[in-house]
């Protein structure tokens, strides 16, 4: 029953909002990165906030990721809550040793004595033809490395509520959003950019994966973008008469094992869809969890879908053949049906 | 150091081709952008960082540069390409994202590279700085009197590779030359909430490299210093920097909202310029009559209307092209 009237908002405004609650209640949340004061951020992640809470509290910084994602460990291990952001995960590069030689592992060498409750956010994404050095995901590199937590919600009501927990969270957590579903003036305006998010405070669990669309033939798993394109490619499915399962990943560290589990002993069959490179990525470890755990379910082999271990090429149609869309989502779910 | 006519001349030329490439380039990013901008869609999709106003830092020291030199750029890289010589039809391909472009469409206009005249860039913030360096240590590993030049803006004066990369260069002299464009800007953020040094030459100081800072936009003064840093670099006397204050006329990227900066900024610049100001000189000087620059700028345009032409007319790759290219095909397998 839906009595509450529907407020809706992009992904950066709920980002945003969810920031600007939670610095509010907690005068040791702080934000600093590129271009997060005067702008709002590239990716309008703290659109407002500069002109809330001023530059004591909303810090633009000089182009050092090493040394100003380090202050935010050094200022985290003192109690403060750093929100870092590192403006595209590409660069990552320049500053990796920080996130995991220390910000994952600090608390574990410490024998749980020190706590860094820091969130890393972070933009990831193509499809707009940005190239090799600023159109990854990356989700495998960061989940691959343990300590930290890792998430990618795909609805402005989850950006909200995952970065409120992300915040409150006594755990690094990297938290990376994607710039399509930023709903910003400067991209493609998808629909799903936009959507309802309430303005109380409210937590949305990090390490709960959601089935955001019931089916009984075909257990689909994505994340961010990607279930987006799983949904579409469902619909176009069930005017076939295919019922697909769709489950939105959200988090990549917990991942939600329970959720994929029980949705593959339902469908017996499985398609896992991600954003990041094919090999040694999301879509292996979610297949290995099945096949560890439910071989036996299984009807057909498991099939996955990633960018083939290439860099993201520039040109349109070389990157439209490397990131899946809904199509080859469908070919592959068709393809596997007819095993 | 005098500048030689031809020379002047040359910087002219050059400079009205970069201005008139980076207009136009302006134009054909629009199209397909309408109505509502959306910056993967249209002619040429992706990020775009235009240089109009910046082009005396480039032009001002490849003059002294020759093919056998490099030079590594940054995102914000047409400009210096141009004054290196890169191939223009090809360098333009490859922002369209076309199969004759100089990458074959996969690197697009951030990351340009033409082995031919020793340019690359990259989009990552100072990573051309120790390229280059490995650039300049390869030339005296080989005993040449080759240079490396690393364009950077002031903001990647901050990133870790540039020290990292200056201690190197001091260290082993190396023939490096770190050219820094002071625009005031990186992205949002002005030089003087970046840094607590006035002018980033003086950081040259901290490794025992010298360094100078060439106000106000101004191509010859570029030129002189900049001959002074390359001689020293091929007699062996090691590295050098050189910040130039110049102006970024348009927007970080096309599309940026600019709210960071005074409206009149600009046109407050424009008046000033270093095309206008440099043809006022060459005709006050007579170094240049009225038809010589009419015949330079037609030069000029001509060539960078062929290279859109070209780009337009050339074929998209086929998309499976994407697999190509990850490995060299080594001795062993080819
Ligand atoms: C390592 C890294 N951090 C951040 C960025 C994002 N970024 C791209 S350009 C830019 C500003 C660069 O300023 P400056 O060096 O002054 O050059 P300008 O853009 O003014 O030419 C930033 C922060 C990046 N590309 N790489």
């Amino acid at each position: 029953m839906e009595t509450m009237t529907r407020r809706m908002l992009t992904g950066n405004k709920a980002l945003a909002e969810a920031i600007a609650q939670e610095m509010e209640r907690d005068p040791n949340v702080f934000v600093m990165g590129e271009d997060v004061g005067k702008y709002g951020g590239i990716f309008g992640a703290t659109e407002g906030l500069y002109k809330k809470f001023g530059p004591q509290r909303v810090l633009d910084t000089p182009i050092s990721e090493t040394a100003f994602i380090g202050a935010a460990i050094g200022a985290a291990a003192e109690g403060i809550r750093p929100i870092v952001e590192l403006m595209f995960v590409d660069f990552f590069g320049v500053c990796m040793d920080q996130i995991y030689n220390h910000m994952a592992k600090i608390h574990y060498m410490s024998g749980g004595h020190v706590k860094l409750p820091i969130v890393l956010m972070t933009a990831v994404g193509g499809g707009y033809c940005d190239a090799a050095q600023h159109s990854q995901t990356l989700y495998a590199t960061f989940a691959h490395l343990p300590g930290m937590k890792v998430v990618a919600p795909s609805t402005p009501y989850d950006l909200k509520g995952m970065m409120i927990s992300a915040i409150r969270d006594d755990n690094p957590v990297v938290f990376m959003f994607h710039k399509s579903l930023q709903g910003l003036g400067w991209m493609d305006q998808i629909d799903a950019s936009i959507g309802n998010v309430p303005e109380e405070s409210y937590t949305v669990p990090l390490g709960k994966a959601k089935v955001v669309r019931e089916g009984s033939d075909v257990t689909i798993v994505g994340i961010q973008m990607m279930t987006h394109h799983a949904l579409a490619a469902a619909e176009k499915l069930a005017e076939q008469g295919i019922q697909a399962e769709v489950i939105d990943l959200r988090s990549l560290v917990p991942l939600d094992k329970e959720t994929i589990l029980q949705s593959v002993k339902k469908t017996n069959r499985l398609v896992v869809v991600d954003e990041d490179y094919l090999s040694y990525g999301m879509t292996a470890e979610v297949a290995a969890v099945v096949a560890e755990q439910a071989l036996y379910d299984l009807e057909a082999p498991i099939r996955r879908l990633a960018v083939p271990d290439v860099p993201i090429p520039y040109s349109r149609p070389l990157e439209q053949f490397v990131i899946p869309g809904p199509q080859a989502i469908y070919d592959a779910v068709v393809d596997l049906l007819n095993q | 150091m005098a500048v030689p006519l031809e020379k002047l001349k040359w910087i002219y030329e050059i400079m009205v081709k970069i201005r008139y490439y980076e207009e136009t380039m302006v134009q054909v990013y629009a199209e397909g952008k309408q109505p509502v901008f959306n910056i993967g869609a249209g002619t040429v999709p992706g990020e775009m960082h235009l240089a109009a106003g910046q082009e005396p830092a480039a032009v001002g020291i490849c003059a002294h540069l020759r093919r056998e030199d490099t030079v590594t750029a940054p995102h914000r890289p047409h400009h210096h390409a141009i004054a290196k010589g890169v191939d223009l039809n090809r360098m333009t391909a490859e922002i369209f994202g076309k199969e004759t472009g100089l990458g074959k469409g996969k690197g697009g206009h951030m990351h340009l590279f033409d082995p031919n005249v020793k340019f690359s860039c990259g989009g990552i913030i100072a990573a051309g700085m120790p390229h280059a360096a490995g650039a300049a240590l390869a030339a005296k590993m080989k005993g040449k009197d080759w240079v490396a030049v690393a364009f950077i803006g002031e903001g990647a004066a901050n990133a870790g590779a540039f020290h990292e990369t200056l201690n190197l260069a001091a260290l082993w002299k190396l023939p490096l030359i770190v050219v820094i464009e002071d625009n005031s800007y990186g992205i949002s953020v002005p030089k003087s909430a970046s840094t607590a040094v006035e002018t980033n030459d003086k950081r040259g100081s901290a490794y025992g490299i010298p360094g100078y800072y060439v106000k106000d936009n101004d191509p010859i003064e570029m030129y002189r210093v900049s001959g002074e840093a390359v001689e020293r670099a091929r007699r062996g006397e090691g590295p050098t920097i050189i910040e130039i204050e110049t102006y970024r006329y348009l927007g970080h990227f096309q599309g940026d909202p600019e709210v960071y900066r005074d409206q009149n900024e600009v046109p407050n610049l424009k008046e000033k310029d270093p095309i206008v100001r440099l043809k006022t000189h060459l005709l006050r000087e007579n170094a240049a009559t009225e038809k010589e620059i009419e015949e330079m700028e037609a030069r000029a345009r001509m060539e960078v209307d062929r290279a859109y032409e070209f780009a337009r007319k050339s074929a998209y790759p086929k998309p499976e092209a994407a697999l190509e290219d990850l490995f060299a095909t080594s001795g062993i397998d080819g």
